[in-house]
């Protein structure tokens, strides 16, 4: 059986959705894991980092959470080649962790945004998006406050040139460079997105795009 | 302790007569911390002086009420959840006014972190908040920068703690310049063997304090002018307190991990008045007595007095009795949260209030006294006939034709209350839970209750235009219209929250909204068995200093929850097929007495408030929700402000479909805004029909515009008009 790992920081908010959804589409045996474990679970598939507002948000978003006693042991499972899936918050946490490139800046129409997007899938070939088509365009939910990513030119080169960007915003959303709303890190691993695909798994919820990623996810991992 | 004079007397807001009451409840004379304690309990907020009489009068029970009016929020058993658990709603709707006013993004927020208090209080994981606005004239100097920091400070307290807000509503209106109004409902979910009271009992049991530590903020407004209380300005804080969300959520999460346990005994939130309030009630309800060693009770700054810790309005806190023996059980989870956890006392027999500092008893205060010597009033107010010469609302009289409805629906969707209020609610995360079905823009926000496939239908609503032409009938109709909202999804309604927003009741005309509007309110309760178990008042909402109406319009804000027994059913408002038959169920008798369409385009508010007839109201719900039940029906929508041809109008913006109209050719049949009526749309006529049930085909589903006799207005036309209110307001 597949086994996931949830990690749970204090103010994150989108764990159990998280949990719901890896557990409802995978099947996978899915634990939550408190930010002061330095132990994860053995035998992961999969290390989620979820939304929310992790130590508040306070300093920086994703900053506090990206020095606590948890990240270590989830940068090393990253760096044995682990699947980790950092979504709003988790996605600002993998940057501050050095896990991913660039930062996430407070979106250039200075409120919150909440509502349903339009995304390209940019990248068909990582294991995170396997379940979409090159192109394809999708419909995500956003929630966030700081989801204006920013990387200087060359990054965002190098990201464009290894088909790196996961997904792009098919419209300005948060002033984004590039429009950018999600990214992999050069191995293929990890992925943060701003867009919350956990939110988007059955018609209840307005369709289920979202539901695609994990599937196409445990294909990959089985 | 320095000497009480009259003037500390008059700063902390009691009148002569109300001190008397102190003397004699005390039996001696008061020091300053007991009379800052009687200040805060004889408070209109705390004690319902003016309100209280008429509030006994409304229907708080029937067989699904599970607790009513008195605890910290009401209580009704909404059947089975998971593996056969039985399941509650715990909900409430608070006023946080002046707060919002001074300053309006804390204002907003911490009125947000204290309802939310009040529900998960009682051992509720909160599951949807909700909202009910007024703000005044948009053109007001100061009310776009007011409306941007409550929108901001409800959406920045909600989005943080993880709960999502769903729902609301937003009026504007110039009585409201100098006064806007901010009240948050939470609605939560509990286990019904998993819920908590606020009665302290078991002599010995250890009192605790949890959450933030207790600063100087929200001490109360009245200034203060003794010697030994802060003599010093500087020393001065402001009186709206400062919210912490993050906190609010780890509080959030560590009272229920304690709750799954059977540790605690009795719990209470520090709203309003802080540890004095809930120290008190905890005492009173369970008909005991209370030490409380001021010592031990977490500080934020040095030298705080026991005077500033009892009146501190401090937020995320919390108390509790904990049985005896579990402190340390409990303290490890709060240590977990990072948490404040400290015992600060313990349950006593003595019915007295006992305060403890530096080993002094520094307050004394007899709980019966407090409660029985509460001044009462029973206030006087004007007579209907004189209410309505006071209020001078003009005779309809002759209304001007409409020269072209299509204009005239174009200014209607394009006016601030009707236009869109996505640039409101795109600020709140209204999806967090990943349950939510519905949300703001249809006719109730819809929340399935995790793990089942049932929902919780809520809506907030008040006509305070009506309430003010005819508080009885206003307040009818507020009710009405949630019970028409959530009826309008396919939900059954249960029971309403709350908020009682008005004026200065020593005046006798405002006494007359509030009886007005509540014995309308009851009368509608009673009539749709739909009992009120929770509620809040707040008076006194009126100024003069910023060149508006001295007093805001009557606004009995009402927050309705119902249950949706099956979400797969969910009504929704947007048209679905090319052509289906649209029908309205209700009568169309053209009432445009205080319609939005003569305030808008003849800017006139003149008229009687439309009349609420309780027993259709009640037939035509029963048939709507047995439609959706049946899956007749393809759309549905209640008719509400701005009348028929906004309602259709909004059925065909929120699904890109147009309709052809047939018998819409006046203001009358398109703006009249007759209570009772709903519109549906069905592919088979014949199927739709009931006795007794008046029932009118007007048009046809299909196209890309609105049109009828007369009109044509091309959707994307209308949705520029419905957009623009705010873009043009928020971007200029």
């Amino acid at each position: 059986m597949m086994r996931a790992a949830v990690i749970q920081f204090p103010g994150s908010n989108c764990d159990r959705d998280m949990a719901v959804a890896i557990r409802d589409i995978t099947g996978a045996d899915t634990s939550l894991v408190w930010h002061r474990e330095s132990v994860l679970p053995s035998g992961l598939d999969l290390i989620a980092i979820p939304g929310g507002f992790s130590y508040g948000d306070y300093l920086r978003s994703g900053a506090m959470a990206a020095r606590s006693p948890v990240m270590q042991a989830v940068i090393a499972a990253a760096g044995r080649g682990v699947p980790v899936l950092g979504v709003c918050n988790g996605f600002q946490i993998l940057t501050e962790a050095g896990l991913l490139p660039g930062a996430l800046m407070r979106n250039a129409g200075i409120r919150f945004v909440c509502r349903t997007v339009g995304l390209t899938v940019e990248n068909n070939q990582s294991m995170f998006t396997s379940g979409y088509s090159a192109g394809e365009k999708i419909h995500i939910p956003v929630a966030h406050h700081d989801g204006n990513f920013f990387a200087d030119d060359a990054t965002l080169d190098r990201l464009e040139g290894e088909g790196r960007v996961a997904f792009r915003y098919a419209e300005p959303v948060n002033g984004s460079a590039r429009n950018i709303a999600g990214v992999l890190n050069d191995a293929g691993n990890v992925l943060g997105m701003m867009p919350h695909p956990e939110r988007m798994i059955e018609a209840m919820q307005g369709g289920s795009d979202g539901r695609r990623l994990f599937e196409g996810l445990i294909r990959e991992i089985a | 302790m320095s000497e009480i004079t009259p003037q500390i007397v008059a700063d902390h807001g009691l009148n002569e007569e109300e001190y008397a009451r102190i003397l004699h409840a005390m039996g001696r004379v008061p020091n300053m911390v007991e009379l800052g304690i009687f200040s805060v309990m004889w408070s209109e907020h705390c004690s319902y002086k003016s309100s209280r009489i008429h509030l006994k009068k409304l229907p708080t029970e029937a067989p699904w009420v599970i607790c009513g009016p008195g605890e910290n929020a009401g209580v009704i058993d909404i059947g089975e959840g998971p593996n056969g658990s039985k399941l509650a709603a715990i909900f409430k709707m608070e006023s946080h006014n002046h707060p919002s006013y001074i300053e309006p993004y804390q204002g907003a927020a911490t009125g947000v972190g204290g309802i939310l208090r009040d529900v998960f209080t009682m051992g509720a994981r909160p599951v949807a908040n909700m909202n009910a606005l007024r703000f005044g004239r948009p053109d007001h100097p100061k009310m776009k920068h007011l409306v941007q920091g409550v929108v901001a400070g409800i959406g920045g307290y909600g989005n943080c703690v993880g709960v999502p807000t769903v729902g609301g509503e937003t009026n504007f209106h110039p009585a409201y310049d100098g006064n806007i109004l901010v009240n948050a409902m939470t609605v939560g979910v509990a286990d019904q063997d998993k819920i908590f009271y606020s009665a302290a009992t078991g002599v010995g049991n250890p009192i605790v304090y949890v959450g933030s530590k207790t600063g100087r903020d929200g001490i109360h407004g009245a200034t203060m002018a003794s010697a030994d209380f802060g003599a010093d300005i500087e020393e001065k804080r402001p009186t709206v307190q400062v919210g912490d969300p993050f906190t609010e959520k780890l509080l959030i999460e560590a009272c229920l991990e304690l709750m799954a346990s059977d540790a605690i005994v009795a719990i209470q939130d520090m709203g309003a008045a802080g540890l004095t309030s809930s120290s008190v009630e905890m005492a009173t309800n369970g008909k005991a007595g209370i030490i409380l060693d001021m010592d031990k009770v977490p500080c934020r700054e040095e030298g705080m007095t026991p005077y500033e810790m009892m009146l501190s309005e401090s937020q995320e806190r919390m108390l509790m009795v904990l049985k005896p023996g579990r402190e340390e059980f409990a303290k490890a989870i709060f240590d977990k949260w990072e948490l404040d956890f400290a015992v600060i006392g313990e349950v006593t027999d003595t019915g007295h209030m006992v305060l403890t500092w530096k080993g002094e008893v520094v307050c004394d205060i007899p709980l019966g006294p407090l409660a029985e010597d509460a001044p009462l009033y029973d206030r006087p107010a004007a007579s209907k006939e004189e209410y309505t010469a006071w209020a001078n609302v003009k005779p309809l009289g002759d209304v001007p034709a409409s020269k072209d409805l299509g204009a005239d629906l174009l200014t209607l969707m394009a006016s601030p209350d009707i236009a869109s209020r996505a640039w409101i609610w795109q600020q709140y995360d209204s999806q967090v839970g990943g349950d939510t079905a519905q949300l703001s823009g249809g006719d109730a926000a819809v929340v399935r209750i995790h793990g089942t496939n049932r929902a919780l239908a809520m809506s907030t609503d008040c006509t305070p235009r009506y309430c003010y032409a005819d508080p009885y009938e206003g307040g009818k109709q507020a009710v009405a219209e949630t019970y028409r909202n959530i009826s309008a999804v396919g939900a059954t309604p249960l029971a309403i929250t709350n908020c009682l927003n008005f004026a200065n009741p020593q005046r006798p005309e405002i006494m007359a909204q509030i009886v007005g509007c509540l014995e309308g309110m009851g009368d509608a309760c009673r009539a749709l068995d739909y009992p009120i178990v929770s509620g809040n008042v707040s008076l006194y909402n009126e100024s003069k200093a910023t060149g508006g109406g001295s007093a805001i319009l009557p606004t009995p804000a009402i927050g309705g929850v119902g249950v949706l027994e099956d979400v797969g059913k969910m009504a929704t408002i947007g048209f679905k097929t090319d052509g289906d038959g649209i029908f309205v169920i209700g009568h169309n008798n053209g009432h445009l007495g205080q319609s939005l369409w003569l305030r808008e385009l003849h800017g006139r508010e003149d008229g009687a408030a439309p009349s609420v007839d309780l027993g259709q109201e009640r037939a035509h719900a029963e048939f709507v929700r047995q439609l959706i039940q049946d899956g007749k029906v393809n759309a549905v929508h209640d008719v509400a402000d701005g009348g028929l041809l906004v309602a259709l109008t909004e059925m065909a913006l929120a699904s890109g479909k147009g309709c052809a109209l047939e018998e819409i050719g006046d203001a009358f049949t398109a703006f009249g805004e007759d209570q009772a009526r709903y519109v549906v749309t069905s592919a088979a006529a014949d199927q739709i029909q009931a006795a007794g049930i008046p029932m009118t085909r007007i048009g046809t589903v299909g196209g890309t515009s609105v049109a009828g006799p007369g009109f044509d207005v091309p959707i994307a036309t209308l949705r520029n008009a419905h957009d623009s209110f705010f873009k043009n307001w928020m971007e200029s």
